[in-house]
């Protein structure tokens, strides 16, 4: 436990005190024939012979679930918990991810009973509660992004991204040519040309230019006729805006292709510019990152997709719609009320069973209303304020491969330090003894061993100076004391984990003895 | 704003710090035409306490008092209370993809247990840290045996869930991969094993069966996979009603199970998030889609988990990757994962006897009612079951909501060859007089519309 301070004259100890974690094995290993976490109420019907009623399709061997007490199922889940990072213990600087402040009333209402207990087939007479908090969501985003439609339903970022360029091919085959190709700058999110794939186009590489954006007679060159649409994030991947947006957007219209914005950067944009004001056709959300939705340790989350009004008889079955006084209404739902629309000829069909996650969609809708207009602006200023004074503290001890102004994140090379033989892992790895999260490594690839560093609005002051503190005594280490920071991290409690062995002989999963 | 740690004065110091007179100093980079000059047309700030209002009234707009007899894919179980407990813990709750196992230890175990609990019901080898929803997880398994077989072609049974079946289609359309559908067996609501052999050739990938099927009915899976293997086509199962696993036998015979696991523990919250899964024979890890948790040991020969194969994936592989996925559905897997502990191996069976129990009342009592029959009575099934009616569908439904009872789903819409039938869900959670109501409502004598 004393490894932390291993150089105590360097390492800046504000943050950072050991204390107790317990070693806890896997469930599995703590079970014992008997033990038991639950009871069932008296059976209230006949009890049935499963062998007689299911015959062949009766299960024989049981699965191998771990049997322990409910203290045990608590003190196991509660000790692996105390094995994590969090955003609730601190600052957690990953660019792209948006990792901010996930309000605790948001849980609460998700959990609402009407809401959490409504099943997808009730009557839509019987689920206008939860229809009207999509209704209210969906204009909401609608407002934000400068769109005119959208869909809830895709249940992450790539699944919106599948869903939106499904929206492209759709339109581009009502046109007569679905057209061959998608292209995505370099400094794109790998989902991107995945998705592209996936929806049957080929990926055509862009290469940035020399600060890091679009480049505009590449981009004239490369569209064609058969150029189906570019995905663009914006800002970018690096932190930047593309200030010639409008420009892209015309040379893409001009060959009859479309604009898609990878919108996992909007916590840049929201209440200060809209994606439909400058020229983007379609786009996605992650209401995870954006709209403050838990990650959840890799989920669930939500990737709404908004567009343009001519791209809106595309889009997934089913469309909320909103019934006139002929329709629903029933009693107390005033004069409209909303349902469910299947018959749209022209939908790219549907990407997922029921309607969207909606549990997450709750979540998003009651951030934006803790917000209100002013909230989502300030909310913005302060995440861009927070990159721009991360890139001002550290930008003489850290390479700045890109000078251009930064909007909600900043990325930094490893340059200086990598010639010292210390890398951006390292690093990265380092930045845990201090008692931070790394920032994302080694992303975007046009920069040679990045430093991606997104603080979010959710980080106060004495936490910014806190990380470049760290940041600070970390570029000093290695001028000093190399291998320190080449070894880290040196406070967890598990060392650096040997991936090659993981990945050579896989070991999915644990195994009963026999 | 109650979110924003940062009083007034700060702001200006930071800005001063950045050489910016003003907050819009640093957004200047946008062209102006594109900047906003006015307030977002939202709602306006909301009290915490406004919030929490303003979706208890939405929560009532919903109507909570009825008693539903509805499942097709997303099903009411009793939730432990320790789920909730544990799973809104902040070191889970707010914790990133475990892309730093050092400091993510807690996650990355957790999802090995979780694949290892996957593995155990299904009867497969290994099983991913989870998809989004059974319906794009069915697709995902179907894309997977292509890569595997190198083929181009699926057979769908008429008794996989329509919705999964439509976002199959969604999923494989620009892919070249044709589907055909093979029909089910009037008698026992089976996948008809003549129409399936006709419908695969050898240019068939996958076959694609649910079981439980969309009917409640077990499917033969052991035949269905002799068929499937003679062409030398994978089988892919989908499981849509997981508790079935407590009693149902796995199916062993399959090549790639997909399953929606959100009868472990998730709340139904109107269709989402759920919990889907893939697992598989372990020869066919490295086509897997989505995350995959690892042991391994740390640098002082520690027991570890890490992700692994991550050759597979996107952010590495790029257009070449198994799959887009990316986000999945972590949180909700581990609210499996407690579930399935605070169940356990005896539990798990006991939960589901209670539920084949409970649906074989409902439909003996149902089906003794004056006009109803109960479909498919020549084979097994687990706790959803169909019932045809002299009443319309309609009729009989209303008169049911006017008694405060949500009857079975509507089946004519998929499956208008049925006449008026619906189909019908009783999970352990719904009261024995419940059933006896909705049958006392079956036998009153409709009045003329």
């Amino acid at each position: 436990m004393t490894s932390l301070i291993s150089n105590p004259q360097t390492l800046s100890n504000k943050k950072v005190r050991p204390h107790q974690t317990q070693n806890e094995a896997l469930i599995f290993e703590k079970s014992a024939p008997g033990k038991c976490a639950y009871r069932m109420p008296p059976l209230d019907v006949p009890a049935v012979d499963a062998v007689e009623l299911l015959g062949a399709s009766h299960r024989t061997l049981y699965a191998e679930l771990p049997e322990v007490s409910e203290i045990e199922v608590i003190r196991h889940f509660t000790r692996l918990s105390t094995w994590n990072y969090a955003i609730d213990l601190g600052m957690y600087p990953l660019g792209s991810c948006t990792m901010k402040y996930n309000p605790r009333v948001n849980e609460l209402v998700a959990r609402t009973e009407g809401l959490a207990e409504a099943h997808p087939y009730r009557p839509d007479t019987l689920a206008q509660g939860s229809l009207e908090v999509i209704d209210l969501l969906q204009r909401t985003l609608v407002e934000i992004t400068g769109m005119d439609a959208i869909t809830l339903q895709p249940a992450a970022g790539a699944h919106g991204e599948f869903t939106g360029i499904l929206l492209i091919r759709a339109w581009h085959e009502s046109q007569g040519n679905a057209r061959k190709k998608i292209l995505i700058p370099d400094s794109a999110h790998g989902t991107n040309p995945a998705t592209a794939a996936i929806c049957g186009y080929a990926v055509e590489n862009l290469k940035s230019n020399a600060e890091g954006g679009i480049d505009l007679e590449a981009l004239e060159r490369q569209v064609d006729g058969d150029t189906a649409a570019l995905m663009l994030t914006n800002p970018s991947t690096i932190g930047v805006f593309e200030s010639q947006i409008h420009k892209i957007a015309d040379i893409l219209h001009a060959k009859g292709a479309l604009l898609y914005m990878d919108g996992a950067n909007m916590n840049a944009l929201v209440g200060k510019a809209r994606p439909g004001d400058f020229g983007v056709d379609v786009m996605h959300l992650n209401l995870h990152k954006t709209f403050s939705t838990p990650h959840g340790g890799g989920g669930p989350g939500a990737g709404p997709v908004a567009c343009k009004a001519f791209l809106e008889p595309f889009l997934p079955v089913p469309v909320l719609a909103k019934t006139g006084t002929e329709g629903l209404g029933t009693k107390g739902l005033g004069t409209e009320g909303l349902t469910w629309d299947y018959d749209r000829p022209q939908s790219v069909g549907r990407v997922r069973a029921f309607y969207g996650n909606v549990g997450v969609l709750i979540r998003a809708l009651a951030y934006i209303l803790a917000n209100g207009p002013d909230g989502l602006r300030q909310t913005t200023e302060d995440a861009v304020l927070n990159a721009n004074y991360i890139r001002a503290k550290l930008e003489d001890l850290y390479e700045l491969p890109y000078k251009t102004a930064s909007m909600h994140e900043v990325v930094f090379s490893d340059k200086k330090q990598a010639a010292k033989g210390v890398k951006t892992g390292d690093i990265a790895k380092r930045l845990i003894d201090y008692g931070f999260h790394p920032y994302t490594v080694s992303f975007p690839m046009i920069v040679s061993g990045a430093l991606m560093i997104e603080p979010t609005e959710s980080e106060s002051l004495e936490e910014l100076d806190l990380f470049i503190d760290a940041m600070r005594s970390i570029a000093q280490e290695v001028e000093e004391t190399p291998e320190l920071v080449k070894s880290a991290p040196h406070s967890t409690r598990v060392g650096r984990m040997d991936e090659v062995m993981a990945a050579r002989k896989p070991v999915l999963r644990w195994k009963p003895t026999a | 704003m109650r979110y924003l740690p940062k009083s007034p004065a700060e702001r200006e110091l930071m800005l001063k710090e950045v050489g910016a007179a003003a907050i819009d100093e640093l957004f200047t980079v946008i062209p102006e035409e594109y900047r906003l000059s006015r307030d977002l047309d939202v709602p306006r700030q909301h009290a915490e306490s406004e919030v929490v209002e303003y979706f208890r009234a939405a929560g009532a707009k919903n109507a909570t008092d009825y008693t539903s007899f509805l499942g097709a894919g997303a099903y009411r179980h009793y939730r432990p209370v320790v789920i909730d407990s544990l799973v809104q813990r902040g070191e889970f709750l707010t914790s990133y993809t475990p892309y730093q196992p050092e400091i993510t230890q807690g996650t990355l175990q957790a999802i090995f247990e979780f694949q290892t609990m996957i593995a155990e019901l299904t009867g497969m080898d290994v099983a991913n840290a989870s998809m989004y929803d059974g319906s794009t997880g069915a697709a995902e398994a179907v894309m997977m045996a292509v890569r595997i077989t190198g083929r181009h072609k699926a057979v769908v049974a008429k008794t996989v869930h329509p919705e999964y079946r439509e976002v199959l289609a969604t999923y494989t359309k620009h892919q070249g991969l044709p589907a055909s559908l093979a029909g089910y067996d009037a008698e026992t609501g089976r996948l008809n094993l003549a129409e399936l052999e006709a419908a695969i050739s050898d240019e068939t990938a996958a076959v694609l069966v649910q079981s439980p099927n969309f009917f409640g009915v077990i499917e033969d899976i052991p035949a269905i996979a002799e068929i499937v293997h003679a062409k030398g086509a994978l089988l892919v199962v989908a499981i849509a009603e997981a508790v079935s696993l407590g009693v149902v036998r796995p199916p062993v015979e399959a090549d790639i199970v997909s399953m929606e696991a959100q009868s472990f523990g998730v709340a139904l919250s109107y269709g989402g998030p759920g919990c889907g899964v893939i697992a598989a024979k372990e020869k066919y890890v490295r086509q897997l889609p989505g995350r995959l948790v690892g042991q391994t040991v740390d640098s002082n020969g520690n027991r570890g988990f890490v992700l692994t194969l991550s050759t597979r994936e996107q952010h590495i592989r790029r257009e070449k990757a198994t799959s887009n996925i990316c986000t999945n559905q972590g949180l909700v897997a581990l609210m499996a994962v407690i579930f399935l502990s605070v169940y356990g191996k005896e539990g798990i069976r006991e939960l589901a006897e209670h539920n084949l129990a409970k649906a074989d009342y409902a439909a003996r009592t149902l089906s003794a009612q004056p006009g109803a029959k109960l479909l498919f009575q020549g084979a097994p099934r687990f706790n959803e079951f169909v019932l045809q009616t002299e009443e319309d569908v309609e009729s009989l439904s209303q008169r049911l909501i006017d008694n405060k009872i949500v009857g079975g789903v509507d089946l004519r819409k998929w499956y208008p060859e049925l006449g008026n039938a619906t189909l019908w869900c009783t999970t352990e959670v719904v009261p024995r007089e419940r059933i006896d109501a909705a049958a006392t409502i079956f036998s009153t004598d409709t009045v003329e519309a």
